[in-house]
């Protein structure tokens, strides 16, 4: 079963690349941009098929790896 | 003495730390991070580098590697633990120190000396140093200090900055902050001071002809405080 999750910044922490992507949009046109935040995308192949449970595995990686709680947060937005 | 520096696949300062330990004394033994036993030690260095070719987040990989277990139990048993740069990205990511460092604010690499003075001098690193502003190097792209205001007052409350950025003369100021750390913070503590993670690199300035000498003075009272 495949999970998907994604790690964001937490709101407070500074996200210089986020900053530059915005800024470079702002130059090719796109001036209705407020905010830009950058974060990350996992899927994740697991061999359980019951997708609480699936979903349960991928959470412990999260915590234990994938996200650092000081500054990110982590959400599981799919089950395939 | 005896120190250990552990080496990561993609550690690169692990060499000059065993140049300039052994310069100033030590018998240092350079240990492999897929091995689970570290040898006795009176000083374990985490060293820079890009360990994992910082994936995922800088020195998240290493601090879950086979030796991190013996370095995490010997730091809570008491044991000095150093991590310089990478090492210091590596510390954070086990929770040894608290915070996190993040891109350098204006997104740049950064390599140049810096003057770092010193906070607290109550521990072994510091103690009877004679001078209170010294001259290391630093090289990174995430050594942009950041940790919660409740972190950051719990480790000001305990004393736990080590270093901060600042001039020749000792100001902290933010015009001396080259990456953005909250407060010019360079390296910081554990609450038992055993522990220090910081991101400038006195192993670089152990030599007159080619950098300067305070790494020099650093390790020399380094090893005299264990001693």
């Amino acid at each position: 079963m495949k999970i998907s999750a994604i790690i964001t910044l937490k709101k407070d922490v500074l996200d210089p690349q986020g900053k530059v992507i915005q800024q470079a949009l702002d130059g090719m046109g796109f001036k209705d941009v407020d905010e830009v935040r950058q974060g990350k995308y996992f899927e994740i192949d697991v061999k359980e098929n019951d997708p609480n449970k699936a979903k349960e595995i991928v959470e412990e990686m999260c915590k234990k790896l994938l996200a650092n709680l000081v500054i990110e947060n982590y959400k599981i937005i799919g089950t395939q | 003495m005896k120190s250990s520096v552990i080496t990561f696949p993609g550690s690169n300062c692990d060499r000059d730390m065993d140049v300039a330990l052994k310069k100033f004394g030590f018998n240092n033994i350079m240990v492999w991070h897929n091995d689970s036993e570290l040898p006795k030690s009176d000083l374990v260095v985490l060293p820079g580098g890009f360990s994992y070719g910082d994936y995922l987040r800088c020195g998240s990989m290493a601090s879950k590697s086979k030796i991190m277990q013996s370095v995490i139990n010997f730091a809570k048993t008491g044991g000095l633990v150093m991590g310089i740069c990478n090492g210091f990205q590596i510390l954070v990511e086990t929770g040894l120190v608290p915070g996190v460092l993040l891109r350098n604010k204006y997104l740049e690499f950064i390599c140049k000396n810096v003057f770092v003075k010193l906070n607290n001098k109550d521990n072994a690193y510091f103690k009877n140093l004679n001078k209170d502003v010294l001259e290391f190097h630093i090289a990174h792209n995430e050594g942009n200090y950041f940790c919660t205001n409740d972190q950051l007052k719990e480790i000001k409350d305990n004393n736990q900055i080590a270093i901060y950025y600042c001039n020749s003369e000792g100001n902290i100021d933010d015009q001396y902050n080259p990456n953005g750390s909250i407060k010019n913070i360079a390296g910081i503590f554990n609450k038992q001071k055993n522990v220090l993670g910081m991101m400038p690199h006195p192993e670089r300035m152990i030599d007159q002809s080619l950098s300067g000498e305070d790494g020099s003075l650093f390790f020399k009272n380094l090893i005299n405080n264990i001693k």
